[in-house]
């Protein structure tokens, strides 16, 4: 049984009044009142025809546009073990600032998410302090030490959504050929940080002309790409569901398009850092800019943008990793890897892809919440009778990446200082108010 | 020139010549018997050092001392970093001291920069990691203007370890800004990929060596042999060595030192009369000493002090 779990929150009762309503899987872009009733969509009809029921928070929302609220397939929410850089209460409610209803937590925390009874203490975690709802992967191998199985199956039933060993990659292929095996009997897709740590070596950026001038040793592409070879192969043979995570590489494009067109069960995602910015973004050697895959070049960021466009790439994920700033504030190869992510990804994706007219608003919505279906959640949808789960944004607003703060815990924002256009103004999330902007506060109170 | 020197990026041509103008100056002081003048009398270097070294720290600390600079030197081993302490921790603590100039060395590339965000003393670098080394660069354009002049379209091969070499990198730089054209030649295992963006050639084979005007040889280091770049250093020495057979009597060879006798260069040729490597380790101290001057004496001297007509709090 997959399993979704947030802290219990009041159902929400609310007239979404007037708002541009966009939900391209439903084809539908037109200007509606929407009424949520007790957490669910109870009406959609024509902009000013319907009236708040008694005691119902009116949101006036001409102008502003609502969406199916975002799934994002992969954060790091530092929990158990990391909670001086986010726990499950501050990753979730950067998550609903960010517009995200659903979020699923890697398993590279400490102790890793290997066994029940971790999993089982993470759920009852996440059932008193998440704030929108919140899925965990466990890993496929004990201690991700790529060496033995996990208790697959009981992890499977207590509710991991997917295996993940995120962070590392299945060096050994017998193992990864294993667990493809062991996928038959518990299901769940495996998601892979693909990455062959011999080419990789001691790198910690992209190995190009920016690593040659600046004397850091690069990660190749092809570290990346051979590794998605490898496993879509094992997954052709096995007839194994793989998703690949945070893909970073042209070459690994090609390899998935032609994998997808061969019959392999594979899906991908892209983050939004690799989707705006180049290994040119790292020549300051800012820290933010240090992440795992890194940074790469502008043909490989066209390549991710004609796989989003093209269908290759079926979601957009963020990566959300958060460090401590203590933790970035050394030199760049010794820092961590990871950026934040959660709380930019709308806005980084409109500013630099939708704005320009590069990618349509409604593809890019479309797969802010199409990471649900890569790990066989509910695709959220602005349709009656369903739970509530919805966005409402505004993207004539500006705002400055990091000048408020962040609801995170970390600030090691990639996107920080940038001006950025679209701001979440409300995010309603399985039924319940998550996220109010402040204007919207102000609103709610009066 | 900027306040700090931490890239050669940083300096054009104009800034490269000046720097040397004002170390051709104090040539003269070093071969004089009292080898001092007072030009930054009263004011602090700290070497900070995270890195064994032993030519470039006493060539920093013979050049502030011959421009009567009081010298700390901080070296990282038996010091509170061996406790874990942070580079922040470290300089923010030392910088409390007031430093006028804070020379440092680490093996990570950037470091020097993020320096500059923790002291208002003025930074220099003296390598970090393996990106640069920008004194070591103008001290041996420095050393080629006494040996020829000038070095527009003069040619000029760096041979060996290119990608451990941040000598290599910063000398690309400002040999091309002095107008010379730089060939990179070593082991395609250690020429990194993307290099030829900085604009030099690449070759991987020294064929084409005699056209050189001057031969820059790179140390070839052992771990480099652990980490299976090359074979054997045999077989590096057989393909790369610049030795007596392969250097010409009309050519320059430089090292930025130290020297792996009888592997990078043959010993013949260290002895040469074409080896300038100790002329090297000269220019180092009097291009140092034109840096400091030029990022010290520049700005307004004892600014932090109050001026006898203040009045002073008790």
């Amino acid at each position: 049984m997959t399993m979704l779990v947030c802290a219990p929150a009041q159902p929400a009762t609310l007239l979404i009044r007037g708002a541009r309503v966009l939900d391209p899987r439903l084809h539908i872009d037109t200007t509606l009142d929407v009424l949520v009733r007790e957490g669910e969509i109870a009406q959609l009809a024509d902009a000013g025809t319907l009236d708040a029921p008694q005691g119902a928070e009116v949101v006036e929302a001409a102008g502003k546009l609502l969406v199916p609220g975002f799934v994002d397939p992969h954060v790091h929410l530092r929990t158990p073990g990391q909670e001086y850089k986010e726990d499950l209460e501050t990753g979730t409610r950067a998550a609903a600032a960010g517009g995200f209803v659903a979020v699923v937590g890697m398993a590279n925390t400490s102790p890793t998410i290997d066994s029940a009874p971790v999993l089982g203490a993470l759920l009852d975690a996440a059932a008193r302090e998440a704030r929108v709802p919140v899925g965990f992967v466990a890993t496929v191998t004990r201690g991700m030490q790529g060496e033995e199985l996990t208790e697959m199956a009981e992890l499977r039933e207590l509710g991991a959504v997917a295996f993940s060993d995120d962070g590392k990659p299945i060096v050994n292929a017998q193992m990864m050929r294993k667990a493809l095996q062991y996928q038959r009997l518990c299901g769940g897709v495996i998601a892979l940080h693909e990455e062959d740590p011999a080419l990789s070596g001691k790198g910690s950026m992209h190995e190009g002309e920016v690593s040659a001038l600046l004397g850091i040793a690069g990660i190749p592409s092809v570290s990346e790409t051979t590794m998605i070879a490898r496993d879509c192969a094992l997954a052709a043979y096995e007839e194994g569901r793989i998703h690949v995570q945070h893909l970073s590489a042209r070459g690994s494009l090609e390899i998935i398009s032609a994998a997808k067109s061969a019959g392999v069960q594979v899906t991908c995602e892209a983050s939004p850092h690799h989707l705006c910015l180049t290994h040119e973004d790292v020549r300051s050697m800012s820290t933010s800019m240090k992440m795992n895959p890194p940074l790469r070049e502008e043909h490989d960021r066209q390549a991710l943008i004609a796989g989003l466009r093209d269908g290759t790439v079926d979601c957009i994920a963020t990566d959300h990793a958060p460090h401590a700033r203590d933790e970035k504030e050394v030199p760049f190869e010794q820092a961590p890897m990871g950026t934040t992510g959660l709380e930019t990804a709308f806005a980084s994706v409109y500013t630099e892809l939708v704005k320009p007219g590069v990618l349509p608003l409604g593809l890019v919505i479309d797969k802010l919440s199409a990471g649900a279906a890569t790990m066989d959640l509910p695709l959220t949808a602005i349709e009656v009778g369903r739970r509530a789960d919805l966005t409402l944004l505004d993207l004539e607003a500006t705002w400055v990446v990091g000048e408020h703060g962040y609801e995170s815990r970390s600030e090691n924002c990639c996107f920080a200082g940038r001006e950025l256009f679209g701001t979440v103004l409300l995010t309603v999330a399985a039924g319940a108010v998550a996220f109010r902007e402040r204007s919207l506060r102000l609103a709610a109170a009066s | 020139m900027t306040r700090h020197l931490i890239s050669i990026e940083d300096l054009d041509r104009d800034g490269i010549e000046k720097i040397l103008e004002r170390a051709e100056a104090f040539s003269e002081v070093t071969d004089r018997h009292i080898k001092k003048v007072p030009a930054l009398r009263g004011r602090t270097v700290l070497n900070l050092f995270y890195e064994a070294s032993t030519r470039t720290r006493s060539s920093f600390e013979l050049a502030a001392k011959r421009l009567s600079a009081d010298v700390v030197n901080f070296a990282a081993s038996g010091s509170s970093v061996e406790k874990g302490e942070s580079l922040k921790d470290t300089v923010l603590t030392l910088a409390a001291h007031s430093p006028d100039a804070v020379v440092v060395r680490t093996p990570w590339a950037g470091a020097a920069t993020m320096v500059t965000q923790w002291t208002d003393a003025a930074v220099v670098n003296a390598g970090d990691g393996k990106h640069e080394h920008p004194t070591q660069a103008l001290l041996d354009v420095f050393t080629l203007k006494q040996k020829l002049g000038k070095l527009d379209g003069r040619s000029i091969w760096i041979v060996g370890d290119v990608a451990h070499s941040r000598v290599a990198r910063s000398n690309i730089l400002a040999f091309q800004k002095m107008g010379a054209k730089v060939t990179v030649c070593g082991p395609p295992t250690l020429i990194p990929r993307g290099i030829e963006a900085l604009g030099c050639d690449v070759r991987y084979e020294l064929s084409g060596l005699r056209d050189a005007d001057v031969v820059y040889a790179l140390r070839m280091q052992n771990e480099r042999m652990h980490d299976a770049y090359v074979p054997s250093l045999r077989e590096y020495a057989a393909r790369y060595q610049i030795n007596g057979r392969r250097l010409g009597p009309r050519q320059i060879l430089m090292h930025p030192g130290p020297v792996n006798r009888g592997v990078e260069l043959s010993g013949e040729v260290v002895d040469s009369p074409q080896a300038v490597i100790t002329m090297q380790v000269k220019s180092g101290v009097v291009v140092r000493m034109a840096v400091l001057y030029e990022l010290l004496a520049g700005a307004p001297a004892d600014d932090r002090l109050p001026s006898p007509e203040e009045p002073q709090l008790a």
